[in-house]
Parts: C-alpha cells; structure tokens; sequence
C-alpha cells in the first residue's frame, strides 16, 4: 500500500456524536472510521444533514462524542483531555468555516479578529510581534497589510473568505478542517480560494480535511475521499478510484448530479436517484470492508460479489 | 448547425438603461441592453454577483427597489410597454399571472407562520375567482404536480417541516399556480445539495415541457446550465456581452470573458495545477466604463478594449458577441487550450447514453 511509510496525523475510530436527550437521542454519526496522513488533503462528502460537518465540528472539539476515539499525532483528543493538551488541539488543529459573510465578528476590526486565537493561546506575546504574525498571515492569504485596520463589511465575499484563512493560519496549524469553504462563493471567486488553499498546503506542509457536497471540486483538490450518508460513511477510497469505479449506489448517484459544462452530456445524462431500500439487509448485514487496496465500502457479502464483479469488468477494459 | 428552433419573440428588450440612486450617488446597473425572448425556449443568464442579472429580470416583474429605475428604453410584452407600468395595479395584471418568479433561497421566500397550502392557494386566489373548496382542490393537484408526495397531508403543514428542496418545490407551486407563460427562475438550486439540485431541474424541464413555458433561468454556475438551457447570455457590468445558443457558448466561445468563467470551473481542474482564475473584481458601476468593461481584468486585452465599447458581432445567426477580437482586424487569439477539450469529459465510472 502507498500509504505506509507516509506518517499518520489523525485517526478516527468508530466515532459515533449523538445529539438529543438521553430518552430521545438522535445519532447524527455512527460507525466513522478513517485515518489521514500528513500532508494529504482529505474530502469528506455528503449532502446537508449526512453529519459531514458533524464529524468536523467533533474532531475540533466543539461537538463532544459519545463513543470512539480520535487520535491526533497518537493521542487521543475527545472526550475529557488535559488543559495542556487541549492547548496545543486549539493550536494545531483549526477550521475554516463556510460563509464569510456570518463567520466573522462585524464588530471587530480584522486585526483582532485574526489575531483573536494568538491571544488566547500565547498570551503573554508581545504587541508589535503579534502585528507582525497578523500581516504575515494576510499577506500568505494574499491581502495586504494594511486591511488590519478595516472591518469585515468593507470586503467582497472572496477577501472574507480570505481573512477566515488567515485568521486560520496565524495559529501555525497542522491540520486544517475547511468545512465548505467554497459554496458560498462565486464561481470566478472559488477559483481563487481554491488555489489558494492548495499554495498553502505547498508552501506549509498542510493537512486538510475538506468538507463538501460537491464532488465535482473534490476530484481537482482530494487525495482520497470518503463518501458519508446518514451519519455512516459508504465508501472511502482514492479520488481516480472512486471516480473510475463508483461501488456504492449512493456514490453513483452523487457522481450522476455533478453538473458537466457540457451541454449534449448533460442533455443525455441518466440521473440516478439513490433509494436505501434498494438495499437487502434485512438477514446479510453490511459490514466495513476493503475490496481493492485502499478502497473501502459498506455492504453485504450478496452485495460484494456484484462489486467484485465490477472492479473485474473495469480492469478487463483499461487493461 | 441547424436552425434554432424557437423564433417566436415573446418579450422584447430595448436599449434598456436601469439606474439606482445609493447614498447619493448614482449607480448604473444595466447598460443598454436589447434581447429578445423567443416563446417556449429555456435562456440562461450567466454572470458574476453584481453583473446586474437579478436587476434585469426584476424590471420584468416590476420588482426593482424603491431607489432603482428605469431610466430609458423599453420592455415589450404581450402588447404593453412594462417601462410604462408605474402602479402596483398595472403590474398585478402580469406579475404571478403571465410573468411568475422562482427565488433563490426556500428558506427565506416561505412565510414560516401559514401553511404551505395556504401560501400556494393565494397565488392562485388572488387572480382566479374560485370558490375555496375549488381552489384547495386545486392546491392538492398543484403541490402534486410538483412531486410533493401525499399532498392532502403536506398541505396542512408549515415550511419547517418540509426539507430545502421540497420547499423548493413549493416554491415552484407557487409560482406555477396560474400557469405563467414566462417562468424566471433566480438562482433555483444555488442553495442546495447538488443531488436535489439536479431533481429540481429535472422538475422545472418537466413542467416547461408539459405547460410550454418560457423559462429564463439566472445563475452564476456554468457547469448547471448546460443541463437545461437553449440559449445562454452571458452578462458582465450590466451589459450582455456574448449571447447564443448553448452548444454555441459551451464548444465555441468568444469573449474573453466567456473563456475566463469556463476555465476557472472546478470540473475542468486538472489536479496538481492551478485552476485558471479571474484575477481583480468586476468594475466600479458609479462610474462610466470605456471600452470593453472585462478589458481591465483581461491579460490578452487589446488596445482598441480601452477606447471603445465593441459593438456585437455576428459569429452566426444565433451567436453574437460584444468583443472586438472579431473584429476582422483583430490579432487572432485561440480560447485557452483546455476548454477546447470541453467534449472530452468523463463523470467517472458512469456511462451516458449518447
């Protein structure tokens, strides 16, 4: 597997968030299981209400969990952690949120707002240098030094989403949770932001986990992405993988909404609608399992065979 | 290429100039422009936030804010001149009768406090004079008709028990509830999922199909609207500047900013490399633009783009542009090498029928 040797940065393991009281618990997430390496960008994908941002939100400790682990660098980091460690998660790991236009304080200037972490972490920074990381970050965002002084409402949706990264990046994070970040923007915009999230990924050796519902911007940034449904993820492999080889119906059904700028493609295109009881599980349980290296999906043994099937047609063909 | 299939003009549009007045200062929104809507086709306008595209449908409806007007030309629509209208009683003549609009976003263009039949049975009401036991008859078969499944149950309900996209469909009732002719869709499924956004352009192709409608639809994503438009206008500092049919735009594109919108799509990334994008922010509309409004963001710009505003060039009957590289005087510049590949694109795994 290509992965060994490649150093592991966060582990996810059969991670399970509840939401609710304890009579009327609702499960938002059950069964999570996956592992990112350092320096790789991650997509997690899956429409609104699948717990994508869910799981998000726990690996940042903002949603606590009811079962499982996250290790981040080999310790465990959810549930009740040491206030020395709890530091140094703030520090390393940090978010970037979806709407620039809600996400910031309007009452602050951007120089606080950037620099709002720094003051909590290292409290006892002096002033000038703090201004210094400040400009620093805005300039590694792409904005000048200056806009310290202004407020949010005097920017466009694209420099917003900017600051949001910056103010992200002033922390020296490892490991960044960009949960959609681009949705909100315009197309010309998420161009920009775009690049510039993969520049910063190169020049700082970054992570990311990157939260999305759109496939079609996952394939040109993931390395791997995993596919999540009702609080389970289905299926989890490589970006070409998943794209040439599509097991799960949930997966193909995704993948059949990507809109193509291409109109007699998208004139004839089949949409395939995903139906969960298309599925047969009432006596052959779906279990979590790897059919080629590197790629996992959620099914039956009955459903396996027909998978099986297919990854051998698809070889046949491109060999 | 083959003829293009709509030839009846519906609406017409005529050197129209809107303006706004923001804190003093004038604000010009459209620059002039002409159009015509042909009866029964799907026209896509396109462009950035703030290209005016929303502004130029609204003057359809008689929509504009308080502070927005139209300053000169005309709107041409079954025998009246919309410029023309200036009560609220003119306007109820067509608006939601023969000219219906879909909003964006279903979670704010739903009034949570009455029940989604009630708010769909008063589209219809206010223009038809029915009795109410009709008129809830007619609601069932409208909210049935939009694929809301068991009608008489969802009827009694409120919008926060419905999800986005079945709003969305209530959204869509209301504004087919009097079988409009024309039908703008503002920004339909910019607000959802990409599974149920392809659902609800399914829904909107079935309805105009099934009504005739004459649907425009307002987006700024190229990638959605070459699943359903006919025609595509791409709009740039309020002004049309290439327009045609959409085999037309997508495989044969003119203005350079035509090229720059399809390149920066994500789904013609190549990955490990940049994705091409727009650099700079669109113009300044309080103050008068010379020549080509793209030229200051446009590397390739030529000298004659500061000067003079290029007038539109005929590439064929259906396709003209507003640039002067087709000018036959112009240097001869090739559209940037990947989106000549447009035809070569895969959805992964998933065969298509062609």
């Amino acid at each position: 597997m290509q992965h060994e040797g490649r150093e592991l940065l966060l582990q996810v393991k059969d991670l399970e968030v509840r939401f609710g009281t304890k009579r009327h618990p609702f499960i938002a997430v059950q069964h999570v299981n996956f592992d990112i390496y350092k320096g790789e960008t991650f997509g997690l994908v899956g429409e609104s209400g699948s717990g994508k941002t869910t799981i998000g939100r726990a690996i940042i400790r903002i949603n606590p969990t009811s079962a499982g682990d996250i290790i981040f660098k080999g310790e465990k980091i959810n549930g009740p952690i040491s206030k020395e460690l709890d530091r140094r998660v703030t520090q390393q790991i940090q978010m970037i949120f979806q709407d620039p236009m809600a996400s910031l304080n309007e009452r602050a200037k951007v120089d606080y707002i950037v620099s709002e972490g720094l003051i909590n972490v290292a409290k006892d920074m002096p002033r000038p240098q703090r201004e210094k990381s400040v400009a620093q970050a805005l300039a590694d965002v792409g904005l000048l030094p200056e806009f310290a002084s202004r407020f949010p409402h005097e920017f466009s949706g694209g420099q917003r989403q900017r600051i949001g990264i910056a103010r992200s990046l002033i922390m020296e994070p490892e490991f960044i949770i960009a949960d959609e970040p681009i949705s909100a923007l315009d197309v010309s915009i998420r161009a920009q932001v775009l690049n510039l999230l993969s520049h910063l990924q190169r020049k700082k050796g970054l992570t990311y986990l990157f939260i999305a519902h759109d496939l079609s911007v996952m394939r040109f940034i993931c390395d791997r992405i995993a596919v999540i449904h009702k609080g389970q993820i289905v299926e989890m492999s490589e970006t070409e993988k998943l794209f040439a080889n599509p097991l799960h119906p949930y997966t193909q059904a995704l993948l059949s909404a990507i809109p193509l700028p291409d109109p007699l493609l998208e004139r004839n295109k089949k949409l395939i609608i995903y139906d969960p009881a298309c599925h047969d599980y009432a006596v052959d349980k779906p279990r979590w399992q790897e059919i080629e290296p590197g790629h996992f999906v959620l099914a039956n043994e009955q459903e396996m065979e027909g998978h099986r099937e297919q990854l051998a047609t698809s070889c046949r063909i491109s060999s | 290429m083959s003829e293009y299939k709509f030839t009846e003009p519906v609406l017409t549009v005529k050197d129209l100039v809107v303006k706004f007045n923001l804190r003093g200062q004038v604000l010009t929104a459209i620059r002039g422009i002409s159009m015509d809507l042909y009866k029964g086709e799907s026209l896509a306008i396109v462009g950035e936030s703030g290209s005016g595209k929303s502004v130029f449908t609204k003057t359809f409806m008689g929509l504009l804010d308080n502070n927005g007007w139209i300053d000169s030309g005309a709107i041409e629509y079954g025998g009246y001149d919309l410029t023309a209208f200036k009560t609220e009683r003119d306007w109820l003549k067509l608006r939601g009768k023969r000219i219906a609009m879909v909003f964006q976003d279903p979670m704010t263009s739903l009034n949570p406090l009455k029940t989604v039949g009630k708010q769909v049975q008063e589209a219809f009401t206010l223009h038809n004079k029915v009795s109410k036991e009709e008129a809830r008859r007619r609601t069932i078969q409208l909210l049935d008709d939009v694929g809301i499944p068991e009608p008489e149950r969802r009827y009694k309900q409120y919008p926060h028990e419905f999800s986005g996209g079945m709003r969305q469909r209530v959204v869509i009732a209301i504004a087919m509830a009097c079988v409009p002719e024309i039908l703008i869709c503002d920004e339909p499924t910019t607000a959802l999922d990409v599974t149920i956004q392809a659902q609800i352009l399914e829904l909107l192709k079935q309805l105009q199909a099934r009504y005739g409608l004459t649907v425009i639809y307002i987006t700024h994503d190229l990638g959605v609207v070459a699943n359903v438009a006919d025609r595509i206008a791409v709009m740039y500092a309020g002004d049309i500047i290439e327009i045609g049919r959409s085999e037309e735009v997508f495989y044969d594109p003119r203005h350079p900013y035509t090229w720059a919108l399809l390149s920066s799509l994500p789904q013609l990334g190549v990955k490990g490399e940049d994705l091409l994008a727009i650099q700079g922010t669109p113009p300044n509309l309080f103050q008068e633009i010379r020549g080509d409004a793209f030229a200051p963001r446009n590397p390739q710009a030529l000298k004659a783009d500061f000067v003079a505003r290029p007038p539109y060039f005929e590439v064929s009957p259906t396709h003209k542009a507003r640039t002067w590289l087709l000018d036959p005087r112009a240097p001869d510049l090739a559209p940037p090498a990947h989106i000549r590949h447009l035809r070569t694109l895969r959805r992964g795994g998933i065969e298509h029928a062609t």
